[in-house]
């Protein structure tokens, strides 16, 4: 069964409140999911449910094909699931902990050693190995999460917040990881940091207040911005500044144009008309048209679409799906 | 629930916990703590206030008569971590996302925390030989009473796990545990028994009676071992088992 993750009109209440509002979608292996959403919106409490560690209200949750609510062992099998926060037991050292998840995963002696061993190297505990949980580092800490995800070589990998509390540069190792491991399985992975989603994500799925307000990947999430397509430019005004901001409204499909005076300098920010997909040609004819003045543009570029906006507007509260 | 019985990797799964779970005592002062203050207790009570010199008998009796009350302590402390400690360091989530059923981490919890009390009684072992050496015990008697005390740990381990599975907190894990462990205890105290005797037919204090711990205990320690307290004890732990499991999958529910 090749790696799937689908989810169907999956439910969680407690009490009167709704965490999870019918969420579906489903991913293919090779899939990068960015669950996306602020906190609260119930992207943990998702994730506990695909993993069978909390039951659902309702609807289903299958992992390559398995119900988890009626065969939880053969979901787990399949599954590496890092919990938010990435908790451990302390007393314990990297080592006899992945050796104890072979074991209770069913590994003969010899498989889990070598298991623990390969896992370990995937995340370059090396050095750590044999050193008490709790003396080691947040970064450590978290390798030895992930170590424990992968260990079996799961064909779906769960993972809450990967990266969060980490360094830049421990966040980018654990980047590089899920790239690496994302060839074919599918890997969903919660986040607030947008910058996350757009560096390893191939797909987001965005949720508030339990329930869907996005599928797509990060590109069309990004072209959702006001920002999508806009040519932003920062130019020292000569005297062919009178006009200009009146000439840039008039080039073609240009929707609005906004100026603010920096020191030395203008800002302008030309935004495309709603549905407009090339972005070339409007910045093209913005250079063309501050040639023809005769100013100096200091920095000329086009912008993709600002995530925290598109976020902001997606998850607000009202906002509909 | 449609889960497929395989019989061997449950068997796995269930040792697989245990030995994380009984290493985990050595791994900590736990375990030196406890055997030290255990083995201590044991020799205080027997030897300065239950006159074990003094009564001129090759018995072990005033090593067994305190144990229901030294392990009324001693056993919720060893319990207390069981599930509470899970759920605060966030571990739970870890274990009980491995294939394994909760009835599994249940056991091997339950068996781990056993065995570690096994191994404090098996340390009061000398006691044995030197009663051997002064006199001429009845080492039948005292090997009733070694499984009695055995089984009277695990009945009140299984009630601690149960506890433990309830609440987050290790000090709320204890002080419940100890109580209902003192009421289980108490119920076959005479002064029990005469206060529901006063009123009750003769049923009830049959009844309340045949649930108490050290009625049990008393039975097998006097070399009685009849097939009713060691059932007795087994179906015990085996109650607070099932309960605890329940406890456990209802409160990660919440």
């Amino acid at each position: 069964m090749a790696a799937r993750i689908e989810l169907d009109s999956l439910t969680k209440r407690f009490g009167a409140f709704t965490a999870v509002a019918g969420l579906s979608f489903q991913a293919e292996g090779g899939t990068v999911l960015g669950f996306l959403g602020p906190n609260g919106a119930g992207k943990s409490t998702t994730m506990k449910m695909v993993t069978g560690f909390l039951p659902s209200t309702s609807g289903r949750a299958l992992v390559c094909g398995f119900d988890v609510a009626s065969d939880p062992r053969s979901v787990r099998e399949r599954l590496g699931y890092l919990p938010e926060g990435a908790p451990l037991y302390p007393d314990m050292t990297p080592k006899s902990l992945l050796e104890f998840a072979g074991a209770a995963r069913g590994m003969g002696r010899a498989e889990r050693v070598r298991a623990a061993g390969a896992a370990a190297d995937r995340v370059q505990l090396g050095a750590v190995l044999h050193q008490r949980v709790e003396t080691l580092s947040k970064g450590f800490k978290r390798r030895v999460g992930l170590a424990l995800a992968i260990l079996h070589d799961p064909e779906v990998l769960v993972l809450d917040e990967p990266t969060d509390g980490l360094d830049p540069n421990q966040k980018h190792e654990v980047r590089g990881l899920i790239g690496e491991l994302a060839e074919d399985k599918v890997i969903v992975l919660s986040t607030h940091i947008l910058e996350e989603v757009e560096a390893i994500c191939t797909r987001v799925v965005l949720i508030a207040a339990g329930a869907k307000r996005f599928d797509g990947t990060p590109e069309q999430l990004a072209a959702r911005s006001p920002w999508h397509g806009a040519v932003r430019l920062r130019v020292v005004e000569g005297n062919g500044a009178d006009g200009f901001e009146k000439e840039l409204g008039k080039l073609d499909g240009v929707r609005r144009v906004e100026r603010r005076a920096v020191t030395g300098a203008a800002e302008y920010a030309v935004f495309p008309e709603a549905g407009a997909t090339s972005r070339g040609p409007l910045a093209v004819d913005v250079e063309r048209l501050v040639r023809a003045r005769g100013m100096a543009p200091l920095e000329l570029s086009v912008e993709r679409g600002r995530l925290d906006d598109v976020f902001r507007e997606l998850t607000a509260s009202g906002a509909r799906s | 629930m449609a889960t497929k019985v395989r019989t061997g990797s449950a068997l796995a799964g269930t040792l697989a916990v245990f030995r994380r779970e009984f290493a985990g005592y050595f791994a900590t002062p736990v375990a030196a703590v406890f055997l030290v203050v255990f083995l201590l207790l044991c020799g205080v009570l027997t030897f300065n206030q239950a006159g074990f010199y003094e009564r001129g008998q090759a018995d072990l009796l005033p090593f067994f008569t305190w144990h229901p009350w030294l392990y009324l302590f001693l056993v919720p402390a060893l319990a207390m971590r069981l599930w509470s400690e899970e759920r605060r360091q966030g571990t739970i989530e870890l274990l009980l996302t491995l294939p394994l059923a909760t009835w599994q981490a249940t056991l091997g919890k339950f068996l781990a925390a056993w065995c570690f009390a096994g191994l404090a009684l098996a340390l009061t072992l000398p006691y044995w030989i030197t009663v051997s050496w002064l006199g001429s015990p009845d080492h039948g008697v005292i090997a009733a009473s070694y499984l009695g005390s055995f089984l009277l740990a695990g009945g009140y381990l299984a009630i601690g796990a149960f506890v433990s599975a309830l609440t987050k907190n290790q000090v709320i894990a204890f002080v419940l545990s100890v109580l209902a462990c003192f009421l289980l205890v108490l119920a076959g105290y005479p002064t029990v028994l005469e206060f529901f005797g006063a009123w009750a037919p003769d049923a009830l204090v049959e009844a309340v009676r045949s649930l108490s711990f050290l009625t049990h205990f008393e039975a097998l320690s006097r070399g009685v071992v009849d097939a009713r307290g060691i059932v007795f004890f087994l179906s015990a732990m085996a109650c607070f088992l099932i309960a605890g499991t329940a406890a456990v999958e209802l409160e990660k529910a919440r």
